[in-house]
């Protein structure tokens, strides 16, 4: 098992130095200059020079992308142009915020699309079946910031129940009731929007479980509809949705960009969003090469998961 | 055969009332794009006075922030949510029916590079990766269509990819390359009709897709700029008067859903038709 992940490690290097690669060059085709982050208005053109052979920008392009890889394998990814404070810095207090806001409506989204698809499969061909299929069908084209734009005017403006912006009320920062206050309208766009594709995922996974010939020889033994669906459909329902939940890593960091930026909520989604507004690139950089490693680290996380709990499948003894 | 397949689609389509309603809500608001400019509708007429008015008789949808008639606006920017999705489509299934041809068909080196790039390009989350590709190609709806049609060819390709290594073994093609026939008349004539199906199911998708995601970046001001709105800026500029004026946020985000279904039910209306072909 540990050569095996060691292996699968192994290989995402390269596929990780091409994402470095490609948000490296992308960030060099922005039609910007980077020194005018560095020198202010007054100086003049030989002094914007000086900068500029200071920080390295006249160098040729590989050498300045193997020193800028040089730095992020030693976890520097430099500094903010706009407000010159560290990136990882920043990352630090931003990520646990995004967590705190997708763990919770991820893990909800979850459980209930389990739920709701496994028993709307059992009811197929009824009105709930159909019901319940209609209605994903409408969450999947539902744009998640028109309902928090709608959550916001019914629950803030109009009946005053919940506050509108941030995490917290100023000089209640570690207040629990009134982060949950602050919560609560966000968590509920991200279910919302988490919720159909999981749940019509569970259902069609479902419905083709029913089709298989074990469900008809436990119906021949006399087994309940019920039984079946519990014992034997949700188990194995069970085995996509736990790689589904590996893959879903990424979301932890990129999952709520939309609706962070809708609610001023203080992630890593509303950061990115302001840096791409500045053309702040280190920062732009950094997330794109987080969340292309946690893309990859997420798919690792899912195999391995599934060859934990699946006995049938071994992908170390089968590859290795 | 070509006939059958538009009778069976059609047949899918009238068995269900609500992909009728559909269909019209599709067909009307295409031509009302098209038609647009020869109406007697105004998107720029300032009226200070009846600004953020409700929805009345002489505004349907009432009226924006400095008074213009949010009805005409609304339709204005459905025709370039319209234009965005269209063109982002066609660019998209472009390139994923092109990769996909030649990544299958060939195989090779032309396969390792278009399957790594598609690797790369999958392994980033897909917003992160359009908002980093905006900042490339700055604002407005050329560049918008270019990075949504950059980056959502990937699916197709793929799809695509699978069936002509399936199709390449058929008898008849095998046939025509054992004649000796130049490899792009087979692409032409013979595997292209095997895979226009999932192009057309692909392509419905893709334009629903395509103006979610237009809506969703004009939202977060990377979209198309001002004078020209879409669906996406509306509402991010309704944002701003959201406690006053409700009405600029609630309809253009309902005209997106409904579009949005509307071309859902032509793509499921297509697979029926499909699977009732190949049984």
């Amino acid at each position: 098992m540990a050569f095996y992940i060691g292996r699968r490690i192994l290989q995402s290097i390269p596929l990780l130095l091409l994402i470095t690669l490609l948000s490296f060059g992308l960030m060099n085709l922005v039609p910007y200059d980077a020194v005018d982050s560095i020198a202010n208005s007054k100086m003049t053109e030989a002094q914007r020079e000086e900068k500029r052979e200071e920080y390295g920008l006249n160098d040729p392009m590989p050498v300045q992308y193997f020193r800028w890889l040089k730095n992020i394998l030693r976890g520097e990814f430099g500094n903010s142009l706009l407000s010159h404070t560290r990136i990882m810095d920043d990352l630090r207090i931003r990520i646990p915020n995004t967590i705190l806001l997708v763990l919770p409506s991820y893990l909800t989204a979850y459980f209930l699309a389990m739920a709701v698809g496994l028993y709307s499969a059992s009811q197929k061909g009824k009105w709930q079946d159909k019901l319940l299929d209609s209605l994903s069908t409408i969450g999947l084209a539902v744009p998640s910031f028109w309902i928090a734009l709608v959550l916001i005017y019914f629950f803030g403006y109009h009946w005053k129940l919940f506050p509108l912006l941030g995490m917290h009320t100023i000089g209640k920062e570690w207040d629990i009731l009134d982060f949950l206050h602050h919560l609560f309208l966000p968590y509920c766009v991200l279910v919302l929007a988490f919720f159909p594709d999981l749940m019509r995922y569970v259902r069609s996974s479902a419905l083709s479980e029913l089709r298989q010939d074990y469900v008809l020889v436990q119906r021949a033994f006399g087994a309940s509809k019920r039984e079946i669906l519990f014992h034997h459909v949700a188990r194995n329902v069970c085995l996509p949705m736990i790689s589904k939940l590996g893959m879903s890593l990424p979301l932890l960091v990129t999952g709520a960009v939309i609706t962070e930026s809708v609610f001023s909520w203080p992630g890593i989604g509303l950061y990115f969003v302001k840096a791409v507004d500045a053309l702040d690139y280190p920062i732009v950089m950094a997330i794109l090469l987080l969340s292309g490693t946690l893309v990859i680290l997420g798919n690792l996380l899912s195999d391995i998961l599934y060859c934990l709990i699946d006995p049938r499948i071994s992908l170390w003894k089968k590859e290795g | 055969m070509q006939a059958s397949r538009g009778k069976a689609f059609i047949n899918r389509i009238l068995s269900h009332p609500h992909r009728v309603l559909a269909s019209i809500f599709l067909i009307g608001f295409s031509i009302l794009a098209l038609i647009l400019p020869l109406l007697p509708l105004d998107p720029e007429g300032l009226d200070v006075i009846h600004s953020l008015a409700k929805p009345s008789i002489q505004h349907f949808f009432g009226t924006d922030e400095v008074g213009r008639d949010y009805f005409a606006r609304v339709l204005y920017g459905g025709r370039v949510s319209l234009m965005v999705g269209f063109l982002s489509m066609a660019m998209s299934i472009g390139l994923g029916v092109m990769i996909g041809l030649l990544s299958g068909y060939f195989g090779g080196v032309a396969d390792f590079f278009f399957m790594r790039l598609v690797d790369v390009l999958s392994s980033i989350p897909w917003m992160i990766l359009v908002m980093v590709f905006g900042m490339v190609f700055g604002r407005g709806l050329f560049s918008l269509v270019m990075v949504i049609g950059l980056l959502s060819w990937m699916e197709t390709a793929r799809i695509i990819r699978g069936e002509v290594l399936s199709l390449k073994e058929r008898e008849y093609v095998l046939y025509a390359r054992f004649l000796g026939i130049f490899p792009l008349r087979i692409l032409f004539s013979h595997i292209f009709p095997g895979i226009l199906p999932t192009i057309i199911t692909a392509s419905t998708a893709a334009i629903a897709s395509s103006i979610m995601v237009e809506s969703a970046l004009s939202f977060l001001g990377r979209g198309v700029t001002a004078p020209m709105s879409s669906w996406g800026s509306l509402l991010q500029n309704a944002q701003k008067f959201l406690q006053k004026a409700p009405h600029m946020a609630i309809l253009p985000g309902i005209l997106i859903i409904i579009t949005v279904l509307s071309f859902h039910q032509w793509g499921e209306a297509l697979r029926e038709s499909l699977l009732l072909e190949r049984e």
